[in-house]
């Protein structure tokens, strides 16, 4: 389904609303608020049983100190990740219910298997955390296992939905839009699910590890550098910095399989106009009406990119018909600033990487530790950015080149006052969650005894 | 079976999971909302919180359990419901982050007044939510959503008696549970004035929730006669009575204080009443005018959702039963503490 102007492009028709653009952005902003959770979900539950790995085996306590103490920290990020996870089940319903009419059956099966894991994951962290000091230690460590095996499979289920909106497989559609030969696995296994997957995992290990980072550098900062602030500061920035390097590489591999399924999405990365042999890159730059200012532009680098092969032809955005376009200054932007917040949090993990390499030591320079801070929130933008980048870029279509987004919008009324309504509460919840997060991160450190006694 | 009675079954069962045990939930929040002043209330909070903070989660991912296979395994009857009863679904969503944020959350209240906005938060969410979710019910049950596609109206589709009423009940229904639940753990907490506390809600709202479900059934009569007898013949009938019993039997055993037995009859007077509504509207899915056969997805689709809850079942069963045995076992209890706000710092050891 690469092809853009195949018949069943009009198999469904357009619903009467007036407010899809707000629709849209109800989603996106409950998908902006839960991504960051996400992150946590993928990779917190691995590092944290890192440290208790770490701790059963050298017996120093600090390492369990910093597991059970972030353990909590981890309860309260799933918990909020539950609630808001639920919003977005139930606003696929609420606010594309042509879409889930009509396709439900076909990723069902995702979101199926996601529920288990969630499921799994909502009874692993309890007795996880409720567990420290009630199980044997070595019990308690292996009711973490699940944590981090169901963290990753959720993620990966939502992630093959999100593949299959882009690359969709395992259905046929007749003229009058009637969905037949439903095949569940080929949806799932669909061919952009991997690099999404891939993406998107490393991105939770960079996301936590420099959120994480970034709050005990500031205690570095403030001269707290004993054993507990200097190992909970080197274990997520060691993670954050590994990760960021290898999703390099991954965003090279996403940015190819673009290239070659969905081509007007990478033509609005560029904001390329005409398709182009030997297209040129522009680094940097705003894209403000079908123009980019600023920025370097580097001759071949496009085709580069994208095809490994500075001759190849790069389809352009006049390739399809205007409706069919997604809004290039959003994705153009988007990508310009995930590359961006990316390649510096790539040149803050090299350099952290390289002296710790040369010098097995931690950098001295009081303007490491100001970056690792800010690279806590740049992570975030670069995330958010990128998935901005991704589902902007899939407009007009929900489903690619099969159902636009105006199709499977609700024809309900009263959009923007959901929208207002929502938009408030997660105002509130952000800002209740900073506040109580920064209280418990003024809470003294419990003290461990050196030989614990097995409960 | 066919593999369409198959997944109504699922269905059916994983809403039934979710009234008892999310339902007990939210009706802990009706208990913490009536508890009374921050002094007088604040053992039986403390109780409260004790109680839920291990399984909330576990608990409340039913919901989404349901919603998955609703929406796999009946997804045009899923994209109807969503287009008519839009705005109690929007409500008890925005409900259930509040609800959700405020319980987490209200452990790290610093003063007296964030304690009690958190808390009421918490509490007031927890008698909306499952009022909403119940008119959603006696909405779908009374025959308010229209066919496929489109949608009904947004107002009055859950306005009419029968879902007010179902909405109510289930506010009832889930104090009910809790009481029952809670006067248990109160018990596994050694602490005899809760116990007493406990099973007096126990008695007082299984008389109530009682006498709401029989005054429903004349309510149901005049505002939806299909559903009313489908409820008063047949296997829908033989529900009911084991309903009726299983409650009578739970008013007993609480006031013989086996609170035990109690939590599984309680349950399952609770379960059969929502086995009740399925068989009574069966084979519809939406009564009058579409039925299950009509709603449910393919069979191409149908068959690996099967496959994916038998696996769930295997990996799920043993989960849920080591954290349900861990819970009542009081392995992962924390020591009892009333909740008086203010005295954080003190935050117990977990």
């Amino acid at each position: 389904m690469t092809g853009s102007l195949l018949p069943i492009a009009d198999a469904f028709t357009a619903v009467d609303q007036s407010y899809l653009l707000e629709a849209r952005q109800m989603q996106a902003l409950s998908l902006g608020v839960h991504i960051p959770l996400v992150c946590f979900g993928i990779s917190f539950p691995a590092i944290i049983l890192f440290c208790e790995a770490l701790h059963m085996r050298t017996g120093k306590p600090v390492y369990r100190q910093i597991a059970k103490r972030w353990s909590k920290v981890m309860l309260i990020l799933f918990a909020v990740g539950v609630v808001t996870g639920t919003i977005l089940s139930f606003e696929l319903g609420l606010l594309w219910p042509e879409w889930m009419a009509n396709f439900g059956e076909v990723f069902g099966l995702a979101f199926a298997l996601e529920g288990v894991s969630f499921f799994v994951e909502a009874i692993f962290v309890a007795i996880y955390v409720y567990g420290w000091d009630r199980l044997k230690p070595r019990t308690h460590f292996l009711t973490g296992i699940p944590i981090v095996i169901t963290g990753f499979a959720g993620a990966f289920m939502v992630i093959a939905v999100n593949g299959w909106m882009n690359n969709p497989t395992g259905f046929d559609i007749s003229s009058s839009g009637q969905v037949t030969n439903v095949d569940p696995l080929a949806a799932l296994f669909n061919d952009f699910f991997w690099h999404e997957v891939m993406h998107m995992y490393m991105a939770g290990f960079v996301v936590s590890g420099f959120i994480v980072a970034g709050v005990y550098a500031t205690a570095w900062l403030r001269g707290r550098r004993d054993a507990y602030h200097r190992a909970a500061l080197i274990i997520p920035l060691t993670v954050a910095s590994l990760a960021i390097c290898v999703q390099l590489l991954y965003g090279d591999w996403a940015g190819r399989e673009v290239a070659e399924h969905q081509p007007t999405k990478l033509a609005a990365f560029e904001g390329l106009e005409q398709t182009t042999k030997s297209a040129s890159f522009t680094l940097g730059g705003v894209y403000v009406d079908d123009k980019i200012y600023g920025g370097i532009t580097i001759p071949d680098m496009l085709s580069l990119l994208a095809f490994h092969d500075p001759n190849a032809t790069v389809q352009g955005l006049d390739a399809v018909p205007e409706r069919d376009q997604p809004p290039v200054g959003v994705v153009r932007n988007a990508f310009t600033v995930m590359v961006f917040a990316g390649s510096a949090m790539a040149l803050l993990g090299l350099l952290y990487l390289f002296v710790w390499w040369r010098k097995a030591r931690l950098p001295r320079s009081r303007w490491f530790y100001r970056a690792v801070i800010l690279a806590g929130p740049l992570s975030l933008c670069a995330l958010i950015a990128g998935w901005i980048t991704t589902e902007v870029g899939r407009q007009p279509w929900i489903v690619y080149d099969v159902m636009r987004t105006e199709d499977a919008v609700t024809g309900a009324e009263g959009i923007p006052v959901g929208y207002a309504a929502l938009a408030l509460t997660y105002l509130g919840l952000a800002t209740i969650v900073l506040v109580l997060l920064r209280r418990l991160a003024r809470q003294p450190i419990e003290r461990e005894l050196p030989e614990e006694a097995a409960a | 079976m066919t593999a369409v009675d198959l997944v109504t079954a699922v269905l059916v069962a994983g809403i039934t999971a979710y009234a008892v045990l999310g339902g007990a939930d939210f009706g802990a929040g009706f208990w913490d909302l009536t508890a009374g002043g921050a002094r007088r209330g604040a053992r039986i909070r403390g109780l409260i919180k004790r109680s839920m903070s291990p399984v909330w989660e576990a608990n409340h991912v039913w919901l989404i359990f349901v919603l998955v296979i609703f929406w796999t395994g009946f997804p045009t009857a899923f994209g109807t419901v969503m287009s008519t009863l839009y705005v109690p679904l929007f409500l008890a969503a925005v409900g259930i982050i509040f609800r959700g944020a405020a319980f987490a959350l209200r452990g790290e209240a610093a003063t007296i007044g964030e304690a009690r906005a958190l808390g009421a938060t918490f509490a007031l969410s927890s008698v909306l939510v499952p009022f909403f979710f119940g008119a959603t019910v006696g909405a779908i049950v009374s025959g308010q959503v229209p066919a496929p596609p489109g949608g009904g109206d947004p107002w009055d589709s859950w306005t009419n008696e029968t879902s007010l009423y179902v909405g109510v009940l289930a506010v009832a229904l889930g104090a009910y549970l809790s009481a029952v639940f809670l006067a248990g753990d109160a018990v596994r907490a050694e602490q005899p004035d809760l116990i007493e506390a406990c099973r007096r809600r126990a008695l007082g709202a299984g008389a109530v929730a009682g006498l709401l479900a029989i005054g429903g059934i004349f309510v149901i009569r005049d505002d939806a006669p299909d559903l009313y007898d489908g409820l008063t013949s047949g296997l829908g009938l033989a529900v009911v009575i084991g309903s009726a019993a299983a409650g009578l039997l739970t008013l007993w055993l609480v006031w013989d204080r086996r609170f035990g037995p109690a939590r599984f009859t309680s349950a399952l007077a609770v379960g059969a009443i929502i086995v009740g509504l399925a068989v009574a509207q069966s084979p519809d899915f939406l009564p009058g005018v579409l039925t299950l056969q009509d709603a449910a997805a393919s069979e191409d689709a149908l068959v690996p959702l099967l496959v994916a809850v038998v696996i769930a079942a295997a990996i799920l069963i043993p989960a849920l039963t080591y954290l349900f045995r861990l819970t009542l076992r009081g392995t992962l209890d924390t020591e009892f503490r009333p909740i008086v706000a203010a005295d954080r710092g003190k935050e117990e050891e977990r």
